[in-house]
């Protein structure tokens, strides 16, 4: 017989769950400021480096007064990593909700959650499905938040191509972003997946946005380049980065399939990990 | 090389003069409205006189009668909800990423589309003063705040010309798409 966590460890996950919030909402992970900095300092038109200062500007008084760094504090995205010692219940799960809870009060985060047909908004960012948790196992317990935004995630897309397609996957890529234009709010960071099935590929798009920024592989980076030709630009006024990066991630396939999907991130690519100890 | 234009609201003819990829700023009182806000504003009836009006495509966080964080949404989402706001007398449309050809049509004559950089919505909050707010019941997000702006630095997006950077810089990313596909 085993029993479930105990009532500290809940308050813990939902402390840290606020903490992982509050941090991922004012703060920008180093490496996608490093690449915004190297955007700013490459860009030579004008109005281009002029969005990549203000973002710059932005994101230093956000983290000086502590307060979102976008109004759209997105909709709650969580990834944890689960160790052997900690029995998964549903208690886990409720106690991520009333760490947004308490996020969207303290940080303040706007409250985004709507029922999807009457759009009556919960107020606390809680709701059928959210947050939206997705589980691994681990070595310790994890909480990584990726709190989304709608204006990058309306310009997501999903196409299930054919085997004989592989080549046309960088044009997928590419139209995605010619499609989004400004929208999005460029310099974007692309998360593709690529294989899988129907539902796993946008899964791995989206996880693909949890990797570091600061390398990409040879694959990644021809993805990259080709779509920095469009000269979309920063807020799709021009300029020659229009995404910061491109990520990939894979899984198997059937044979006669080939899923791919485009999971498109603002420039604000906001993430943040906190460790539960035991 | 001169400084922005310097703009206050109510707005009048002075916007007919502005072209695409002016700098300017922006102060005096704008209201906030999202897809909601317009659909409410439609059956309801506008609750600000629209004369002169500048709309703010935002959707901020507030919090004790404060402006917290307030950039831009994305405005091609009212698209199709603009138009009855031009027609009643709004001289400015302000948000980011541009919008389509009909506003383009709609603008001509009459009033500018103004873009702030998306996401700096701590940048933004910084030169605003909450005064009031309609439609309270449509949630944060969805609201029409009334918000004094002090000198928000925008760009001519489109203006009452037909002119509309976004437009250039779309068709020539499509020509490149075409080349290389």
């Amino acid at each position: 017989m085993c029993s479930g966590p105990t009532p500290a460890f809940l308050e813990k996950i939902s402390r840290a769950t606020l903490d992982a919030f509050r941090m991922a909402e004012t703060r920008l992970p180093p490496d996608v400021i490093a690449a915004l900095k190297k955007a700013a300092g490459q860009e030579q038109d004008a109005r281009a480096k002029g969005e990549l200062e203000n973002i710059l500007m932005n994101i230093s008084l956000a983290e000086k007064l502590g307060v979102p760094l976008c109004q759209d504090t997105g909709v709650p995205v969580v990834y944890l990593t689960v160790p052997p010692y900690v029995p998964l219940t549903q208690e886990i799960y409720d106690a991520i909700a009333d760490g947004v809870r308490s996020a969207t009060k303290e940080v303040p985060l706007r409250p985004n959650t709507v029922d999807p047909l009457t759009r009556h908004n919960s107020g606390n960012n809680t709701g059928a499905g959210m947050p939206a948790i997705h589980v691994k196992p681990g070595d310790r317990f994890t909480i990584t938040v990726l709190p989304k935004g709608a204006g990058a995630e309306n310009m997501s897309r999903v196409a299930m191509m054919l085997p004989s397609q592989v080549k046309e996957i960088e044009k997928f890529v590419v139209e995605t972003m010619l499609i989004a234009e400004g929208r999005p709010c460029p310099p974007v960071v692309l998360g593709v997946g690529i294989g899988g099935t129907f539902d796993g590929v946008t899964a791995l798009a989206k996880e693909a946005l949890l990797e570091p920024i600061d390398r990409m592989d040879p694959f990644e980076q021809q993805l990259c380049d080709a779509v920095n030709t469009l000269g979309i630009g920063p807020m799709g006024l021009g300029g020659k980065t229009t995404a910061l990066a491109v990520k990939v991630k894979k899984a198997a396939c059937h044979t006669a399939s080939l899923p791919v999907a485009v999971n498109v991130q603002c420039w604000a690519n906001r993430r943040h990990t906190v460790e539960v100890e035991r | 090389m001169t400084g922005p234009v310097r703009l206050k609201t109510p707005l009048g003819g002075e916007v007919l003069s502005l072209r695409a990829g002016d700098a300017v700023t922006l102060s005096g009182i704008v209201y906030t409205a999202r897809d909601e806000a317009h659909l409410a504003m439609m059956e309801k009836g506008i609750p600000f006189d629209p004369k002169g009006a500048a709309i703010y495509h935002c959707g901020p966080v507030v919090q004790d009668g404060k402006i917290i964080s307030a950039g831009p949404t994305t405005s091609s989402r009212m698209n199709r909800l603009s138009e009855f706001l031009l027609d009643a007398g709004v001289r400015a449309l302000i948000g980011k990423g541009g919008m389509g050809k009909e506003v383009v049509e709609q603008l001509r004559g009459r009033a500018v589309y103004l873009a702030f950089t998306g996401g700096c919505a701590a940048l933004a909050a910084s030169r605003m003063q909450l005064k009031g707010v309609h439609f309270e019941e449509l949630g944060m997000a969805e609201a029409v705040w009334v918000i004094e702006l002090d000198e928000l630095p925008l760009i001519v997006g489109i203006d009452a010309h037909g002119g509309d950077l976004f437009g250039e810089v779309r068709k020539r990313a499509g020509e490149v798409f075409r080349k290389h596909g």
